[in-house]
């Protein structure tokens, strides 16, 4: 085939009722303030990571509510837990509690 | 007569602690690293040993830390052990002198009232030693009434809370408690007999003579007080207890130059042992004043870690503020303990941070570096900055476009490999920009950069860089008159001991008034700290807000800071009074009429004003 440099994109159809939540529902029994995130990416556009790569807490959070364990816990290293985040998070998500424990699972929950 | 069966359990007793005592002492010596045996070796006979023993004495016995806390507090420490050794010594002295020879078994001093009931042969020592032995002895039983006192009322010895002991602890701590009231007691009882006290144990003997059937008493007293004995010397080693001995060879250890290290060695078990768990740093750990956490400061996690290992809660559960460390009259290093048991739960890899690889700080001559927090108050760049052209500086801000993290939150949370990743690429890059001094408005960074670093280049905090550009006359300040408090952030005061630049530093431009004795080493954390993950927000906001109203003075117009993050930190948690940094303060009321000296006349910073 003749290669364009580009190529039709993977399905991304993401099915919520087959999705694993485990680690989504051990995060909030853990903290509950994970809940509290209206997703507004005040965090990532404030992230000392996110000025060299790309991270973002926000995203991080949105994959373990997709169900995507291994991509979350793959992503939490890239951050520095220099605590920014925390003091501009409008919904005083804990953000760095969050993700030590997202490193936590990295022990429990890796698939 | 020269033994009496009574006397066994004391002397099974002395000699289990004693064979215990000196079996650890070898144990822990000899596992020293070679390192620290040899600089022990080499110091042994040196001015440190004379000092070490005046440090014995002065905290062993005299308890002179605790004194300086509380003096009811220091009494009642002071009269157990200084009133207990006398007691000892005395003893010894006066069975050495009762003209029957000087060699006695163990047990013949602290008997010696039950053996000789005539003390005439001690001639003219007799009424000194008889006072002496009372004196002291109530000197001790004031010391456990006030220790027994403390366990219901602990307030009026100054502390708000007090530990609460294992079984162990409680043995030991009852049998403690009985051993002067008993030996009071049996004393009293001979003396009731045979008229062998003084004013003290005379007085009672006289007393129970009349209202007490004391020659049934006699012998049951005497097996009393010899058992309460035996059973504190053989929990000794298994409770709070053990610190007697193991701190004694701490002081001398420490003064030798033994310290921590990167992770647990011999001489942590040496501190954990020495911990008392006295609760002072209970009182003194923000956690539990203001927010009711009291079970995760050092008397539990050392204890803890003593037995066994304390789990997780425990050891997260902790601001690194080193509030407590600085309380500690027994001097453990108690956050570098913590710090290398978080060591050991590492969460992030060597590899967590390969993206930052290409990243590079333009060149400087003085670097100066805003850090994270920096990054999030805007404006306090902007202020040192303004200052910095003022003064006519050649500086460059070389993490305008982004900085990688001084490492610091990481290695607090126990994350070294990944810290030094960042650590070795600052350090790389601040070397490669070709600075001459590197200035930080962050005291989190610049602990970091002083401590973990090989900078060969002079650190500075901002505030000791103004204060050396206002001394040399290259800043000039109109004093505004208003009173503002200053807080000490704890990585500036109790991490880099930067306490008096601030200070003289603002005093240019307003009036400093401070509401509170929290101040400098003292001084009380905002709750913003990167040590800790684990508690909210709104347990932060309740911190910093308790801090705010015990440290400002009524008339204070602002609060200074020296921190981004405790500016951040107490701005968000509040709106009563107006939260500023230094370098905020001081831009307000710059004087831009200094007469202009050109930069190349001066040195861009004398050298000597280098964190340790
Ligand atoms: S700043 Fe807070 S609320 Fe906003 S996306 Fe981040 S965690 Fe969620
Ligand atoms: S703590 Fe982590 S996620 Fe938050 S701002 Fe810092 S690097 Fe980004
Ligand atoms: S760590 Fe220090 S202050 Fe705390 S209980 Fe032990 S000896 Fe006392
Ligand atoms: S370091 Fe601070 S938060 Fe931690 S136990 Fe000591 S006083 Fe409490
Ligand atoms: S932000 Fe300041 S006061 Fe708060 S923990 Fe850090 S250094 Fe201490």
């Amino acid at each position: 085939m003749i290669d364009f440099g580009f190529a039709p994109m993977e399905v991304s159809v993401h099915n919520m009722d087959t999705a694993d939540l485990s680690l989504a529902h051990w995060i909030n029994l853990h903290d509950e303030t994970f809940n509290h995130c209206i997703a507004c990416g005040s965090c990532a556009a404030t992230c000392t990571a996110g000025q060299f790569t790309n991270f973002s807490f926000r995203e991080v959070c949105h994959a373990i509510r997709r169900g995507e364990i291994k991509s979350a816990i793959d992503e939490s290293e890239k951050c520095m837990l220099c605590g920014k985040c925390t003091l501009v998070c409008p919904r005083n998500v804990n953000t760095r509690n969050i993700i030590m424990l997202i490193r936590k699972a990295n022990l429990t929950f890796r698939p | 007569m020269r033994y009496h069966p009574f006397t066994l359990p004391f002397s099974i007793g002395l000699g289990f602690i004693m064979l215990y005592i000196i079996v650890m002492w070898t144990i822990w010596i000899v596992r020293l690293s070679r390192r620290e045996q040899k600089i022990v070796w080499k110091r042994l006979f040196s001015f440190r040993t004379i000092s070490a023993i005046w440090e014995s004495i002065r905290e062993g016995l005299l308890h002179r830390n605790i004194f300086k806390r509380n003096v009811l507090l220091g009494y009642m420490h002071m009269s157990l052990a200084f009133g207990w050794f006398m007691l000892i010594v005395l003893g010894n002295l006066e069975a050495r002198l009762y003209p029957h020879g000087v060699i006695n078994p163990p047990y013949y001093p602290i008997f010696f009232e039950f053996f000789r009931h005539d003390l005439t042969p001690l001639h003219e020592y007799e009424e000194i030693f008889t006072f002496l032995m009372d004196f002291f002895l109530l000197m001790v039983i004031s010391g456990v009434s006030l220790a027994f006192f403390k366990r219901f009322r602990s307030r009026t010895l100054g502390m708000k809370r007090t530990t609460r002991h294992i079984l162990i602890d409680r043995i030991a701590i009852t049998a403690l408690w009985f051993i002067f009231p008993l030996r009071l007691f049996a004393e009293s009882v001979t003396a009731g007999l045979y008229n062998t006290g003084h004013f003290f144990t005379n007085f009672i003997g006289q007393w129970v003579i009349y209202n007490l059937p004391l020659d049934y008493l006699y012998y049951p007293a005497w097996w009393a007080y010899s058992i309460a004995l035996g059973v504190f010397f053989i929990t000794m080693p298994f409770s709070r207890y053990m610190h007697i001995p193991a701190e004694i060879l701490l002081i001398f250890l420490r003064k030798y130059g033994v310290k921590e290290k990167e992770s647990h060695s011999t001489f942590t078990k040496i501190e954990l042992s020495a911990c008392s768990r006295c609760g002072i740093c209970i009182d003194a750990c923000q956690l539990s004043t203001s927010l009711n956490i009291s079970d995760t400061q050092p008397a539990y996690f050392i204890r803890d870690l003593r037995y066994s290992q304390p789990n997780e809660r425990l050891r997260e559960t902790c601001m690194m503020c080193m509030r407590c460390l600085e309380a500690c009259p027994v001097g453990i290093e108690i956050t570098r303990i913590r710090e290398n048991e978080r060591r050991e739960h590492p969460l992030f890899s060597a590899s967590s941070y390969g993206y930052i690889n290409g990243y590079k700080y333009p060149k400087a001559k003085v670097a100066y570096f805003a850090g994270c927090m920096g990054h999030l108050t805007p404006s306090v760049i902007k202020s040192t900055l303004a200052l910095f052209d003022a003064a006519n500086v050649d500086y460059t801000f070389i993490d305008k476009n982004g900085s990688i993290c001084c490492g610091r939150p990481l290695q607090m949370n126990g994350q070294v490999e990944a810290a030094k990743q960042l650590i070795d690429k600052n350090n790389h890059l601040i070397g490669e920009s070709g600075a001459e001094v590197l200035v930080t408005s962050c005291p989190i960074c610049a602990r970091e950069f002083a401590t973990s670093y090989h900078l060969a280049i002079p650190v500075l905090h901002h505030s000791q860089f103004l204060l050396e550009l206002t001394q040399q006359k290259r800043l000039n300040f109109n004093q505004s008159g208003l009173k503002v408090t200053y807080h000490d952030p704890c990585e500036l005061s109790r991490g880099l001991h930067i306490t008096s630049e601030p200070r003289e530093l603002l005093q240019h431009a307003v009036i400093l008034s401070n509401g509170s004795k929290e101040t400098e080493s003292k001084s009380l954390c905002c709750g913003g700290s990167l040590g800790i993950t684990n508690i909210s927000m709104a347990e932060r906001n309740k911190i910093a807000t308790d801090t705010l109203n015990e440290i400002v003075a009524e008339s204070s117009s602002y609060l200074a800071t020296a921190c981004p993050m405790c500016r951040k930190t107490f701005a968000n948690a509040q709106d009563k009074i107006k939260v500023l940094d230094i370098a905020e303060i001081l831009e307000k009321n710059l004087n831009f009429a200094p007469e202009k000296v050109s930069e190349k006349n001066q040195s861009p910073i004398k050298q000597q004003a280098v964190i340790s």
